[in-house]
């Protein structure tokens, strides 16, 4: 393969254009938004690359191919912070976390003199806490910036518009966008909020299980910190109070010092999903659809990319691809 | 079992909610053969029918839909969520929900018999979640409900049958009202134990898609619930406190 489209300039669309272009490929890039911006949902990304704490409800592929993620990001000179995440919960949902424990793997269990060693700002607040060691997180919008410049430099092209009907070989990487001929892909709500709180120094992703209302929080750096991320089977883009209110309080819950935050941003998109919300490669004629990503987009979306790559150039069989009935 | 004149064949039924994926919950309901699947409406309802991709899954799932008014704290939200699910599952059916207690989500029992009313007034086959409280049921059943469903325990505390002598009382007075026990079960000897009491169906969610394999825990709950009516319609024995035993004594001094 000499040359290919790319449809979608989002963490898939970039990954696939990264893996084509590094074997040799003349890569065009088409999405009618030119940058990396609030129209796709990989802006609202929280950036962690916790493979080992989705473990606890997504299926195994996921958990194995997210480990590549953190070292692909760092190999195009992404900034990746490998310190970890953290996994708390409040006094009287204390099971919780036994549960959490034993459904995972990867993690070291904290007492409470560790837990402050680690994160000084939680000493304290909880007695127990999970460490997940191996994992990492990245500010995705910088991620997203940086990857695009160094396609461009390498000579990728991107066009800032829909691509035409065209033979050639074609990577779908629009989203919830290609329903259109992806009749299982569904939309599934997410809402964030951004806070600036230069009191707290947070270094690493945190968790607050909670029966009702689960929460992360990712340092941005910047005294920043993103608030995720709700999830509901939805496509709307509405940014609901309750939604809000919901990821507000267990902010507060988890460090009072938020009450004092400045409320930056709320954001609000669609993740696309297929019913077993794993990704997917789906071949249509010359096309391969990249998509599914769901909640995993920067932490699956490298390997998804590789797999992609791999089966269009070295015409392998790669695990998630569904091959096109007709 | 009949409710609203209509014939129910699986007593399971299953929440649509909190489950891994929309496949997992497929699974679930093929492994358990639960006939009826609740789904909440109220929080996905942006408008424009937004829920759209996911309703079709459960739609797909090919059992009795009972959409339900989960999440409402007032008369109005739950008469208002109840008329959106009338038009979006196209179903008379309305499991009715109004949460009078944010910590335990209690009933608001005031709250239920009057959105009840109303309802049923408007044409409704209106199930509500109700305490054990046999006042309160004889008001739903005046309201116009012909199906009752008390709770077990407070919603996804997985604490079984908590109030074991209220239940009794509550069968036992309206023998022929059939009865659902609706939230709280965490494993499947609570449903079994449910069903033993004579109760027609229990309801259950985060049971099942909070398990470690939810499949599995779908299908354990339904031998359960299998294992309980059977039981029931064995009519048990009474426990009694004299050892009885169950091989003859003839042949040997038992009177000595």
């Amino acid at each position: 393969m000499r040359q290919a489209r790319i449809l979608g300039a989002g963490v898939a669309g970039l990954c696939v254009a990264a893996e084509l272009s590094a074997r040799g490929v003349a890569v065009t890039v088409f999405d009618p938004a030119p940058q990396p911006g609030p129209h796709g949902c990989s802006w609202w990304a929280g950036g962690m690359l916790a493979p080992f704490y989705e473990g606890e409800t997504a299926e195994a592929p996921v958990v194995r191919l997210g480990q590549e993620a953190a070292a692909w990001w760092e190999s195009k000179g992404v900034e990746v912070v490998r310190r970890g995440t953290i996994v708390v919960t409040l006094g009287r949902d204390r099971r919780e976390l036994d549960r959490f424990a034993r459904r995972t793997e990867g993690h070291d269990r904290l007492d409470a003199d560790r837990l402050a060693a680690l994160e000084p700002e939680l000493a304290g607040r909880f007695d127990q806490a999970l460490h997940f060691l191996a994992e990492a997180h990245l500010d995705p919008r910088a991620a997203l910036a940086h990857l695009r410049d160094r396609l461009e430099r390498a000579g990728v092209d991107f066009v800032a518009e829909e691509a035409r009907a065209d033979d050639g070989p074609t990577f779908d990487c629009r989203g919830l966008a290609a329903r259109d001929v992806l009749r299982d892909l569904r939309g599934v709500k997410g809402e964030m909020a951004v806070l600036r709180a230069p009191d707290i120094r947070l270094t690493r992703p945190v968790r607050l299980l909670h029966p009702r209302y689960p929460l992360y929080v990712v340092p941005r750096g910047d005294g920043l910190f993103m608030l995720g991320a709700t999830q509901i089977e939805s496509c709307d883009r509405v940014r609901r109070v309750r939604s809000i209110l919901e990821l507000l309080s267990a902010a507060y819950a988890l460090h009072p010092a938020f009450g004092e935050a400045e409320l930056v941003e709320i954001g609000v998109d669609a993740r696309p999903a297929f019913p077993d919300n794993l990704p997917r490669l789906q071949r249509m004629g010359e096309t391969i659809h990249v998509n599914g990503l769901f909640r995993h987009g920067f932490l699956l979306a490298p390997a998804l990319a590789r797999m992609a790559a791999e089966a269009a150039c070295d015409g392998t069989k790669p695990e998630l691809m569904h091959e096109d009935q007709n | 079992m009949e409710i609203y004149g209509t014939g129910i064949a699986s007593r399971l039924m299953l929440g649509t909610a909190q489950y891994p994926s929309p496949a997992v919950l497929a699974d679930a309901f093929r492994r358990s053969g639960a006939g009826i699947a609740t789904v909440s409406v109220r929080r996905e309802s942006g408008g424009e029918r937004a829920g759209t991709a996911f309703w079709d899954l459960v739609r797909e799932l090919g059992v009795r839909v009972l959409p339900n008014t989960a999440s409402c704290h007032s008369v109005r939200e739950a008469v208002t969520t109840a008329q959106m699910a009338r038009e979006l599952f196209d179903t008379p059916w309305i499991k009715l929900e109004v949460i009078g207690h944010a910590d335990t989500l209690q009933p608001d029992p005031f709250g239920l018999v009057e959105a009840a009313r109303i309802l049923v007034g408007e044409g409704f086959e209106v199930f509500p979640y109700t305490t054990e409280d046999v006042v309160l049921a004889d008001r739903l059943l005046e309201a116009g409900c012909e199906v009752l469903m008390p709770w077990g325990a407070p919603i996804g505390t997985g604490l079984g049958l908590t109030n074991i002598y209220g239940l009794r009382t509550l069968r036992a007075q309206f023998p022929d009202v059939p009865m659902v026990v609706d939230a709280g079960l965490g494993l499947p000897s609570q449903a079994a134990m449910a069903m033993e009491m004579g109760f027609d169906a229990v309801l259950l969610n985060t049971a099942v898609a909070k398990a470690g394999d939810p499949a599995a825990m779908a299908e354990g709950f339904a031998r359960a619930v299998e294992a309980g009516r059977l039981a029931y319609e064995a009519d048990p024995m009474e426990p009694r406190d004299m050892a009885a035993p169950s091989t003859p004594v003839i042949g040997r001094a038992f009177l000595e």
